[in-house]
């Protein structure tokens, strides 16, 4: 994130509570300021803020924006299945 | 205080280290504000940006900071290689930085809520700071656009990004795409705005050519060359611009003549060319064009250099000709004193042809400059392009004080003007012209000197032959007439003389009428008979 801007605060809420119900507490999370550590940035190729990337598991996977979509977060974390729909069955 | 004395001062203008785009910026691109480059696919922009900061990097010691959205990196030092940038060994010198925003295919993003640009702008200022930079360039902007699905948040973030560079006390340059090379600025409708001046380069299809122009189309606060130059990427050298009116403007003028290699010749140009005029010979394949070129490049003084273009015929069969005029050009080549630049006008541009020439002048320093033919390298561009480059040559050869003699040939054989002639007239100070003469079952040969710029000339048209020592001169055409048109007639003693008294009597009536004695300019008449 980029200051402590009411967006980043909010990101970080956002996001302990998601990890809270979701994985019961069993994560780790860092948080950096790119104000503070552009090199930071510049070394994980960010441009957006707030930037949420998840390193572990595999897959690499990033999240931008301020967190507030629940489902769109747990989706683009693949931390949750997607029900695929029923495949139309050949007449 | 001292911000309010800042802000009062003029715009100052950042010499960009192009000096033929600073001719046309009028001093270069104003200095701490953002100027948008926009342009069609394939028109040179990420040149102009990088050329941009090379040009600060060699000339002038300032650092520079390449933001990509679009290349990555790794590709751009790749590609400017061709241009004999070291951008790896800039970066190891921390006189260059790359933020390398392109996008990365193997990240897959997803958006949950608002974000904002703030990294980006993180590492723009980091990356400004880290080398000391005073010049950015940001290619392009129109790629983020297409990072990011919200158009709006893009939007807000380069006002803030271009705000930024300001504030760091740089100059930038920021290119966008365009879809069309004549139609709005640039595809996003904003991008215009996001910049303080604006400036287009495209690269127009035209009569199945392209043609490179550059135009400055607004610049806040200061002045600039209005309209567009044509310019044309070379590997040595990156975009180079052809604002052809400054070169008008130097152009100087002396009462020097130079032999044209042909004493009748001289004696008809009222004792030769001028030293740093251009002439053009038109005339019909055949006539002596080229061999009034093999004359020209052969009567250059001692220790003078001549530079032959030739484009109509190769080599071996030039230098072949040319012996059998008694001209050895490859005795000249050994002695150093003639360079001959042989090629199809279609491996290049008529840009690219000017400033090639330009640069092998530069080097070889000839005295003298032939080209044969101008007609080959017509085909090759547009209208206004061939205009372009025969004004861009003559100035520069003027400018450089050298002796040009173009050449141009006609469509028909017997008599008419070519298109280059109608077209370049009015650039050349002479022009010479060579028809076939059509009299009594024979094929002969007539030269005559229809302008010179500044001199006195022979108007008549001579009778001249070719043999194993080059052209002769003989005596005007007599009983003939209308051969410039073509269609020569020939007109009987008899004929003569009634076209003459018919001519007496009409001064005669004129005379009357004006009330002064006729017979003196009867008489004045009677000596101007041909005998």
């Amino acid at each position: 994130m980029a200051g402590s801007s009411p967006r980043a605060t909010a990101a970080v809420e956002n996001l302990r509570r998601i990890c809270e119900q979701e994985l019961h507490g069993q994560y780790e999370l860092e948080v950096i300021d790119v104000m503070l550590h552009p090199e930071l940035a510049e070394q994980e190729k960010v441009l957006a803020t707030p930037t949420l990337i998840k390193q572990l598991p595999p897959p690499l996977r990033r999240v931008i924006g301020d967190l507030s979509d629940s489902e769109q977060v747990l989706l683009g974390l693949e931390l949750r299945q997607v029900i695929q729909p029923p495949l139309p069955t050949e007449n | 205080m001292l911000e309010l004395d800042d802000d009062d001062a003029a715009v100052e203008k950042l010499p960009t280290g192009m000096p033929s785009f600073d001719i046309i910026a009028k001093g270069g691109l104003p200095k701490n504000r953002t100027t948008l480059v926009s342009g069609t696919a394939g028109s040179g922009k990420t040149v102009f940006a990088m050329q941009f900061l090379a040009a600060g990097i060699r000339d002038s010691g300032e650092r520079g900071v390449f933001v990509t959205f679009e290349e990555s990196a790794r590709d751009i030092r790749k590609n400017m290689r061709s241009f004999g940038w070291d951008l790896a060994q800039w970066e190891r010198d921390g006189l260059l930085a790359f933020v390398d925003a392109s996008p990365d295919p193997h990240i897959e993003t997803v958006v949950s809520g608002s974000f904002d640009l703030g990294a980006l702008l993180a590492r723009v200022e980091y990356a400004v700071k880290k080398v000391g930079a005073t010049r950015v360039a940001v290619d392009s902007i129109g790629a983020i656009f297409s990072q990011f699905a919200d158009q709006s948040v893009v939007r807000r973030e380069l006002f803030r990004i271009a705000a930024g560079l300001k504030e760091l006390g740089t100059t930038a340059v920021l290119t966008a795409e365009r879809v069309d090379d004549y139609g709005p600025i640039a595809r996003f409708g904003v991008e215009e705005f996001i910049a303080d001046n604006v400036m287009i380069l495209r690269n127009a299809l035209g009569d199945e050519t392209r043609r490179r122009t550059l135009e400055i189309v607004k610049f806040r606060g200061t002045d600039h060359q209005k309209g567009e130059f044509p310019f044309t990427i070379a590997t040595d050298g990156g975009v180079v611009a052809i604002p052809l009116s400054a070169m008008q403007l130097s152009q100087k003028s002396s009462n020097v003549r130079v032999s044209s290699g042909n004493k009748e010749l001289d004696a008809m140009c009222g004792g030769g060319f001028f030293q740093d005029s251009v002439t053009l010979i038109s005339g019909a394949t055949g006539t002596g064009k080229t061999l009034s070129v093999a004359q020209f490049l052969n009567g250059a003084g001692e220790g003078e250099r001549c530079l032959l273009l030739a484009f109509e015929e190769s080599r071996e069969q030039l230098f072949r000709n040319a012996i059998g005029w008694g001209v050895d050009f490859e005795q000249l080549e050994r002695d150093g004193r003639l360079k001959v630049v042989c090629d199809y006008p279609d491996i290049a541009g008529l840009e690219d042809w000017l400033v090639n020439i330009q640069a092998i002048i530069r080097e070889f320093k000839p005295k003298r400059v032939a080209l044969d033919s101008l007609s080959a390298l017509e085909r090759i561009g547009t209208v206004k392009a061939f205009r372009e480059f025969v004004l861009g040559m003559t100035s520069f050869i003027k400018h450089q004080e050298i002796t040009g003699l173009f050449t141009a040939t006609t469509a028909s054989l017997m008599g008419g003007t070519s298109i280059t002639e109608t077209h370049i007239s009015t650039l050349t100070d002479s022009i010479i012209l060579l028809r076939y003469v059509e009299m009594f079952g024979e094929m002969k040969r007539g030269l005559t000197v229809l302008k010179m710029r500044g001199s006195i000339h022979d108007k008549g048209i001579r009778e001249f032959e070719i043999d194993g020592t080059g052209m002769h001169l003989g005596g005007r055409f007599k009983n003939v007439s209308g051969i410039l048109s073509g269609h020569p007639v020939h007109l009987s003693p008899a004929d003569l003389e009634r076209a003459w008294s018919e001519f007496d009597t009409q001064m005669g009536r004129r005379e009357t009428a004006a009330s002064a004695p006729g017979s003196e300019r009867r008489t004045g008449g009677e000596r101007r008979r041909p005998t």
